[in-house]
C-alpha cells in the first residue's frame, strides 16, 4: 500500500518544469508559505535577542559536530544506563534490518508511527510491508501522505502540497482501506478533517503495541530524547505503547540538558511560528510503571559522516528541521517539495541530499543549482547555517572534472579583455560600431539564456568616451 | 544479531576520520558557546503573561485564591458535565472536597493501576504539575508531586490543570533549570492542535481537546 518512493524521479529542472506548470499546487503553496512566513516573523519579533539565541544555537550544534565521536559515547553510556539499549547503523539497510529485527522480537505485525524524518530518509515503512508488518502513520499529515499513497513534500506539513478538498476526497475515499472509515457525509472543513483523523485512529493508538519514532533532540549528558509535535499523536505513541524505537540521526544531538533552553526556543518560532508547539515529550531511557518499558534507540549515519568530513559542507549537519527556508524560499514557493526528489526538500535540501546520498546521480548534481542564491534562506535559519555558501561549494564539486566548457573558455576571453584598460576600451569601442549587428536572442546554446530574458542594449557609445567629454566641460564650468 | 556488528566502531571511525582538522588535544569545552541571549524577557507580570499566552492557544484559565480552589474545581467540573475523573494517586482530596463527581485514583505504587480503557471512559483528568512558563504558555508535567503518570493527561479529553504561582517562571531557561531531566515529561502549550491542513490552526486531535487551567495565587 504504501510503495511511493523518490527513487526514479527526475532531475530538478525537468521537475520543476512540470510542477510549476500545477496551478492549484502554486495556489496551494502560495497560500501556506505565506501564512507560516507570516506568523514566524511575528513570534521571531518578539524576542529581541533572538540574534543570541541564533549564535548560541549555532555555537552548540558546532561544538556537537566537533566532538561528535565523544558525544555519541556519552549519550550510549546514558541510554544504557537508563535502562535503554542503543543500535548502530552506518546505512538505511542496517537501519531497517534492525528496526524489523526488532518488530519481528515482539511478535507484533504493526506499529504506530510518529512523524520522523529520519524514517523516510531509510524508507522504512516499505521495508516493513515486505516483511509483513504495517506502520501506520499518526501525524496528520503524514496520513495524509500515506492514504493517498503520495509523497511528503516538506518537513513539517508534509501534505502541504494537498488543499482542504483534496483532503476532504483523500479520507473519503481511502480511509476505509487502512481501518475506521471516515465518517458518512464527511465534508472539507479543517474541524471535521482533524476529528475524523481521531475516530481513525483512536483505537491504534489504545491497542498498538509498539511504536516508532524519530526525535527532534538527544541530549548526550542525560540520554534523554525529546520530540516536539502538535496534535498528541507523539504523546500516544512515545507512552501507550509497551515497545518504543527511536531511528536517530547522529547529528540531533545536543551535549547537555541545558543546552535544551535554546532550541526549544528557536525550534518552535521558526518552524510553526508558535511560541511554543502544543506537546514535546522528554524520556530518558526507561521509567517503571510509566510509557514504554522497552527502549531501543538506533543511531543513524546513513551519509552524515561523509557529510561532516566536507569542511564547508558539514555546516548543513547543523539543520534541526524547523522548514522556515522552506516556506522563505522563491524556489520552493513555486515548485513545491517533490521537485526536489528526495525527502528533505527546499533550500536546506539541496545541500543535504547531495551530500548524504552522493553526487554521482542526475538529481543530486542538479540539487545544488536549484536556488537563486537569494540568501532568504540564510536570514531565517536559526542556526545560521549559510546556505549559499554551501550551494557554491558544491556547485563547484559538481562540475569539477570536467572539460573546460564553453563558459570557461569565454570567462578565460572576459579576464584577458576585462584585466588590461586599453584591451577593455578597444573591445567597447568594437562592440559599440557593432550594435545594430547584435540579435535580440542568442543563438545556438546561447538560446536556452535568452529564451527567458532580454539582451541588454549596447550603448551607441562606451561611458570612458562619454566622460571623457563631459569631466572635461564640467570643469570649464567651474 | 550478526549484520550489525561492528557498525559501531564503523561509524565511529568514521566520524573521527572526518574531524582530522580538529586539533587532536581539542577539549569539547573549547569550542566556544557564546549566551548573549536573556533568561526572560521582560514581557510583562508572568501570571498576567500566563494567562494572556494560554487564552490565546484558546485553553480556559480562570484565577483563584488558595481557598477557592475546592469551589472552582467543582465548578469546572460541574460545567464540563465531568461525572467521572481520573486523577493521580496523591492528588490532595481537598481538591474535590466541593464537587460530587467521582474520583478514580491511579496509584502504580499502591498497585491501583487505571487501565488504558478505563482512562478512555473517564470524563476527564485532573492534576497539578511542575513548572509553567508564562512567556510561551507552557505548562509542563514531569510526573512529580499531584501529576501521576503519562497516560493520565493523555488519553481522557479533558485536562484541568492545577497551577499555583509559584510553579511559574518567565522563560524557557528558568524552567529547563527546574527540570530533572531524568523524569519522564510533557510540555503543554494549549490543547491538543494541528495546522496540517492549509497551515490553519484547529484545535482539537488525539489529546485531550479541552484544556482548562486554575491558577492558584
Amino acid at each position: 500500500m504504501s510503495s511511493a518512493t523518490f527513487v526514479g524521479m527526475p532531475a530538478f529542472p525537468d521537475a520543476a518544469r512540470g510542477a510549476t506548470g500545477n496551478a492549484q499546487l502554486r495556489h496551494n503553496l502560495r497560500k501556506a508559505t505565506h501564512t507560516i512566513r507570516g506568523k514566524r516573523g511575528e513570534v521571531v519579533e518578539e524576542l529581541d535577542d533572538w540574534a543570541g539565541l541564533r549564535e548560541a544555537g549555532r555555537a552548540v550544534k558546532d561544538r556537537t559536530l566537533r566532538h561528535l565521536d565523544h558525544y555519541l559515547e556519552r549519550l550510549e553510556e546514558a541510554v544504557t544506563a537508563a535502562g535503554g539499549t542503543v543500535h548502530w547503523a552506518s546505512d538505511a539497510d542496517e537501519a531497517r534490518a534492525i528496526v524489523t529485527r526488532l518488530v519481528h522480537a515482539t511478535g507484533e505485525r504493526e506499529v504506530v508511527k510518529v512523524k520522523s524524518m529520519a524514517t523516510q530518509e531509510i524508507e522504512l515503512n516499505n521495508a516493513l510491508e515486505q516483511e509483513g508488518i504495517t506502520a501506520y502513520e499518526t501525524d496528520l499529515a503524514e496520513l495524509i501522505v500515506q492514504l493517498g499513497d503520495d509523497l511528503p513534500s516538506h518537513f513539517l506539513v508534509p501534505a502541504i502540497h494537498r488543499n482542504r478538498a483534496e483532503i476532504g476526497r483523500i479520507f473519503r475515499e481511502r480511509m476505509g482501506a487502512w481501518g475506521v472509515p471516515a465518517p458518512e457525509g464527511l465534508g472539507d472543513d479543517p474541524r471535521e478533517l482533524a476529528e475524523a483523523a481521531r475516530r481513525h485512529l483512536r483505537q491504534k493508538f489504545l491497542e498498538t503495541r509498539v511504536a516508532v519514532s524519530g526525535a527532534n533532540f538527544a541530549v548526550a549528558d542525560t540520554g534523554s530524547m525529546v520530540v516536539l509535535e502538535s496534535e498528541g499523536n507523539g504523546r500516544m505513541c512515545l507512552t501507550l505503547p509497551e515497545t518504543l524505537i527511536s531511528v536517530v540521526g547522529i547529528e540531533k544531538l545536543v551535549p547537555s540538558w541545558s543546552d535544551l533552553e535554546v532550541f526549544m526556543q528557536l525550534l518552535p518560532r521558526s518552524s510553526t511560528g508558535e511560541r511554543m508547539n502544543p506537546y514535546s515529550t522528554v524520556w530518558t531511557g526507561v521509567t517503571p510503571g510509566d510509557g514504554p518499558q522497552e527502549f531501543h534507540l538506533v543511531l543513524l549515519d546513513n551519509g552524515r559522516t561523509d557529510t561532516l568530513a566536507d569542511r564547508v559542507g558539514r555546516q548543513a549537519l547543523r539543520c534541526i528541521r524547523c522548514s522556515a527556508c522552506l516556506n522563505i524560499c522563491p524556489v520552493y514557493e513555486r515548485t513545491g517539495g517533490h521537485a526536489y526528489g528526495s525527502v528533505y526538500p527546499g533550500p536546506i535540501g539541496a545541500i543535504l541530499t547531495p551530500q548524504l546520498q552522493g553526487m554521482q546521480g542526475p538529481v543530486e548534481k542538479a540539487l545544488p543549482f536549484a536556488s537563486t542564491l537569494c540568501g532568504a534562506c540564510y536570514d531565517v535559519c536559526p542556526v545560521a547555517i549559510d546556505i549559499p555558501e554551501v550551494l557554491v561549494h558544491l556547485r563547484e564539486r559538481a562540475v569539477e572534472g570536467k572539460r573546460p566548457g564553453p563558459e570557461k573558455t569565454a570567462m578565460a576571453a572576459a579576464e584577458w579583455v576585462l584585466d588590461d584598460p586599453r584591451r577593455m576600451h578597444l573591445a567597447q569601442r568594437a562592440a559599440s560600431s557593432l550594435r545594430g549587428a547584435v540579435p535580440r536572442r542568442l543563438p545556438g546554446p546561447g538560446a536556452a539564456w535568452t529564451d527567458t530574458r532580454d539582451l541588454p542594449d549596447i550603448p551607441e557609445r562606451p561611458f570612458r568616451d562619454w566622460w571623457r567629454e563631459h569631466a572635461r566641460g564640467g570643469e570649464e564650468q567651474r | 544479531m550478526s549484520a550489525p556488528l561492528g557498525s559501531r566502531e564503523r561509524v565511529l571511525a568514521k566520524v573521527r576520520a572526518a574531524l582530522a582538522d580538529v586539533p587532536r588535544g581539542e577539549d569539547p569545552g573549547d569550542a566556544p558557546v557564546p549566551r548573549d541571549y536573556a533568561r526572560t524577557h521582560r514581557q510583562g507580570p508572568a501570571l498576567d503573561l500566563l494567562v494572556d499566552r494560554l487564552e490565546d492557544y484558546r485553553a480556559q484559565v480562570r484565577r483563584v485564591r488558595g481557598a477557592e480552589l475546592p469551589a472552582a474545581v467543582a465548578e469546572a467540573l460541574e460545567r464540563r458535565g465531568a461525572a467521572r475523573v481520573a486523577v493521580p494517586g496523591d492528588a490532595p482530596g481537598e481538591w474535590f472536597s466541593r464537587s460530587g463527581a467521582e474520583v478514580l485514583r491511579d496509584a502504580p505504587w499502591e498497585d491501583r493501576v487505571l487501565s488504558v480503557s478505563e482512562l478512555d471512559a473517564v470524563d476527564g483528568a485532573v492534576t497539578g504539575c511542575a513548572v509553567a512558563v508564562a512567556e510561551t504558555g507552557t505548562i509542563i508535567l514531569d510526573t512529580g508531586e499531584h501529576q501521576g503518570r503519562r497516560a493520565l493527561t493523555l488519553v481522557p479529553d479533558y485536562h484541568l490543570c492545577v497551577v499555583r504561582a509559584r510553579q511559574v517562571v518567565d522563560g524557557v531557561p528558568e524552567a529547563v533549570e527546574r527540570l530533572d531531566p531524568v523524569l519522564p515529561q510533557t510540555w503543554i502549550s494549549g490543547p491538543s492542535a494541528t495546522s496540517d491542513i492549509e497551515l490553519e490552526r484547529v484545535e482539537g486531535v488525539h489529546g485531550p481537546r479541552t484544556l482548562e487551567v486554575l491558577l492558584v495565587e
